[in-house]
């Protein structure tokens, strides 16, 4: 490696702190602008295809819990804000899209999350029929231990025929007694795999605590504006 | 410095990974599997090349009093600029890199070759320097993720249909294997890396033991060919 050599560094004819220090705090402004131009000028060029890219995977999650067959509106324009809800894990404000089939209610996709995770919020998706019951639940988001707890996500579930998720699918409270909506460790109906109970309990407390919010605040949650708050 | 003496400082001789242990951060938290490592070791390879470029280009402009805040603001708006062109761009691509394209400005190797390499070289060699240092990185990362993979799960590539669809992991040992799960959690990554640096010492050690014997009449070789 070439050591630093008297000549690379700056030339000493000391032309005054004040100089000095002028100098550098120009030199330095002028990188600082010209890289934050760089920067800027990127970002408008990139906005509305970046956007449109993260539309459409937002389709392709909200595909994945809501089968096309179910609605025939244009579901990414029919949704409405709920604020920051405690009670569905939600610490931030998220979209309910509404489904519908002939312009009735036909189901509604909420993002949920559990808070009581072996690392960290799960997050979820959920589509849950008008009548009351799942279509099917997935996990957006999670920070479970690689290998033990991540089954929770079909994409990393070993058992790819039947993924622990999908045990959810087509169940509302009218299939299983809400006090029976736990793990069968703690005496409910849903299985966990061993030695990782901690992720399976969460998301399936989870996933009944915002299938009752869905249930109780149906009316509401389908009747109010387009792109209104909840 | 030749070209062949860069490409071989970066891959073996300063390995950023084993010899000049930097980087580490990224390094411990993601190689976890095969496919995570080789993903973080790309991305790391095109950033380095470009900053180091970059830098060695604009060398001539920045004086040396501030030149660690000129050089975090060159990387820090590159690895912005690579971010949101290959989001819009290459979106494929960066549905599997794009989480690591920020881990790399955690990364002080981008800086350190950049200070100590890009600011007093042409263009070209600082470019091939990142790129060799980079690609160093990702054969450790490589070898490290694969390690952990195979003890920690018993399987290899995993994750790889975000890069190849269709691909699906490779079960080595039997399905029933219990894992290891301390390989995959932080701590394995130490010592899986203590392990390789012990490796890459011992090579080293044996090569200089017999270029020192090279160095001394062949008396022992003679007896054995008598």
């Amino acid at each position: 490696m070439d050591d630093l050599t008297p000549a690379e560094l700056p030339s000493h004819h000391e032309p005054g702190a004040l100089t000095m220090s002028t100098r550098t705090a120009v030199i330095l402004t002028i990188f600082t602008v010209a890289f934050t131009a760089l920067m800027a000028v990127t970002y408008q060029m990139t906005k509305t295809t970046i956007a449109a890219s993260a539309e459409s995977e937002k389709m392709k999650l909200i595909g994945e819990v809501l089968p096309a067959t179910v609605y025939d509106n244009e579901l990414l324009k029919d949704w409405i804000e709920l604020p920051a809800t405690a009670e569905i894990g939600n610490d931030i404000p998220t979209r309910v899209y509404r489904a519908r089939k002939n312009g009735s209610a036909a189901a509604l996709v909420i993002e949920a999350a559990a808070t009581d995770g072996y690392s960290g919020h799960i997050g979820l998706i959920l589509a849950v029929r008008a009548s009351g019951e799942l279509i099917a639940v997935r996990v957006t988001g999670h920070r479970e231990t690689p290998g033990l707890g991540d089954y929770i996500d079909p994409k990393k579930d070993k058992n790819k025929a039947k993924p622990w998720i999908s045990q959810f699918n087509d169940l509302g409270f009218a299939q299983i007694n809400p006090a029976e909506w736990k793990v069968i460790k703690d005496g409910g109906r849903f299985e966990q795999r061993a030695g990782a109970t901690i992720s399976a309990r969460a998301v399936t407390n989870a996933v009944g605590r915002a299938l009752r919010f869905a249930n109780a605040a149906r009316e509401r949650l389908y009747t109010i504006p387009a792109q209104a708050k909840f | 410095m030749t070209y062949r003496a860069i490409i071989h400082n970066g891959l073996w001789k300063q390995n950023s990974g084993l010899v000049q242990l930097l980087g580490m951060c990224p390094l411990l938290a993601m190689s976890n599997s095969f496919v995570n490592a080789a993903g973080l070791g790309l991305a790391t390879v095109f950033v380095m090349a470009l900053s180091n470029w970059a830098v060695s280009v604009l060398r001539s402009l920045i004086p040396y009093e501030i030149r660690i805040p000129v050089f975090i603001l060159v990387i820090a708006a590159l690895v912005t600029v690579v971010d949101l062109a290959m989001n819009a761009w290459l979106h494929d691509l960066y549905n599997v890199l794009g989480i690591f394209i920020p881990l790399i400005v955690t990364n002080c190797i981008v800086l350190a070759r950049v200070e100590a390499y890009a600011a007093k070289n042409p263009p070209i060699a600082s470019a091939l320097d990142g790129a060799m240092m980079g690609l160093g990185l990702t054969l450790v990362l490589v070898v490290l993720g694969g390690i952990r993979e195979f003890i920690g799960t018993g399987a290899l590539f995993g994750g790889i249909e975000m890069i190849i669809p269709g691909a699906t992991a490779v079960q080595i040992l039997p399905a029933d294997y219990p894992g290891f799960l301390t390989v995959i959690l932080p701590p394995g990554a130490f010592f899986v890396l203590g392990c390789l640096i012990a490796v890459r010492n011992w090579l080293d050690a044996r090569a200089a033991r017999r270029a020192l014997a090279g160095t001394q009449p062949p008396a022992p070789l003679q007896i054995a060919t008598a």
